[in-house]
């Protein structure tokens, strides 16, 4: 009662608690390597709760929230379909069933990490994992660079350079490039508006 | 019990922080988890932190599970019970705030402009943490190429990385690489 409904149609019945624990324990289990393609598909083509550009708009705004963006989608689609309670309900479906499983494998882990052939796999896995890491970082400067050379690729290279190389404490770099930077984006708007 | 007591405490503390910090999601702070973790407070070494990440991402599920495995190295089950939520929590608080918000402020100039503004820190994060894990993750130049490769396919094609990283665990098992 507290929370409008996002779907007006008859067609598209809101969820109820349980059955958004449900769909974000779906989305959690199927979703390896990240699980955002996951949710989309759950949430627009499966059980389409959300309408392609609900789901965009939905994850735009938990992108530019601090927080793992899933996290942010679960509560968000929870809440606006059932209020506290589904948003509750929303992040327990997508969090306990990986927390367990993830603290199993830590577990099994430090048993067995001396087995040979078990380290070996993991530090082959590891290093392929950096390897996508280099690969979402490159995807990301790409555009950016592309677009706004002069006002984002100096602020690219500072963040990397005081986290990356200087292991500068993170509150800090974030609040003096955040707002340096954000004051930049800012002026520019300025100075191009009407 | 003591020492049990303050770990969790600094784990609290440490990932509600991180938690309100993670613009653009849990790879940006993934270099503040390897500095606390590693280099403040010792839980791990480097190699451990680099087969935490890798179990992390081999694992289904969000890739935000690195702290849960942080906070388990750090103080067993409790830790991990800690860790996440204090992941969480701050941030799910937020965002449920903000979507009751949302209707106001959905075409804000400033929102906008701090999305714009934030948007190449995060990506500097990010590649501070692809530099760290790389640097914690490759010994050797087998290593190298591992995480080069995939680094190039998951960059240039639209083919799911995760099959490198099925290749990649399985030449590890073989002892192809280390």
């Amino acid at each position: 009662m507290e929370s409008q409904p996002l779907t007006a149609g008859a067609d598209r019945p809101a969820p109820d608690a349980r059955a958004l624990f449900m769909a974000f324990l779906g989305i959690a289990i199927s979703g390896f390597g990240g699980v955002l393609p996951f949710a989309r598909r759950m949430l627009v083509e499966e059980r389409a709760w959300l309408s392609a550009d609900e789901f965009n708009e939905t994850l735009s705004l938990c992108q530019s929230l601090p927080g793992p963006n899933i996290v942010n989608l679960s509560i968000a689609t929870g809440s606006r379909f059932a209020g506290a309670k589904g948003a509750v309900a929303a992040v327990s479906g997508l969090v306990l069933a990986p927390m367990c499983i993830v603290i199993a494998m830590g577990a099994l882990y430090s048993r067995f990490g001396g087995v040979e052939r078990l380290q070996g796999a993991v530090t082959a896995l590891g290093a392929a994992a950096a390897g996508l890491v280099v690969a979402t970082a490159a995807k990301m400067a790409q555009p950016l660079i592309s677009r706004r050379p002069l006002s984002a690729a100096p602020f690219i290279l500072l963040a990397f350079a005081a986290v990356g190389v200087m292991r500068f404490p993170l509150p800090w770099v974030l609040l003096s490039l955040g707002p340096l930077s954000i004051a930049i984006v800012w002026a520019i708007a300025a100075r191009t508006r009407p | 019990m003591k020492p049990l007591w303050n770990t969790l405490t600094t784990l609290l503390v440490q990932f509600s922080l991180l938690s309100l910090m993670a613009f653009g999601g849990a790879n940006a702070v993934i270099p503040e988890i390897h500095r606390q973790s590693v280099e403040v407070n010792h839980w791990m070494s480097d190699k451990d932190f680099a087969a935490l990440f890798a179990i992390a991402q081999a694992a289904p599920g969000p890739n935000f599970l690195i702290s849960t495995l942080v906070g388990w190295k750090a103080a067993g089950v409790p830790g991990a019970l800690v860790a996440t939520a204090a992941m969480c929590a701050p941030s799910c608080l937020l965002t449920y705030w903000a979507v009751r918000a949302w209707d106001r402020y959905r075409e804000t100039r400033w929102r906008t402009a701090v999305a714009a503004g934030l948007a190449p820190v995060t990506v500097g994060l990010i590649a501070s943490s692809a530099y760290l894990l790389v640097r914690a993750a490759d010994h050797g130049w087998r290593l190298g190429v591992i995480t080069a490769a995939t680094a190039g396919v998951a960059y240039f094609t639209r083919f799911n990385p995760l099959w490198c990283l099925a290749v990649a665990g399985g030449l590890g098992a073989l002892g192809l690489v280390g």
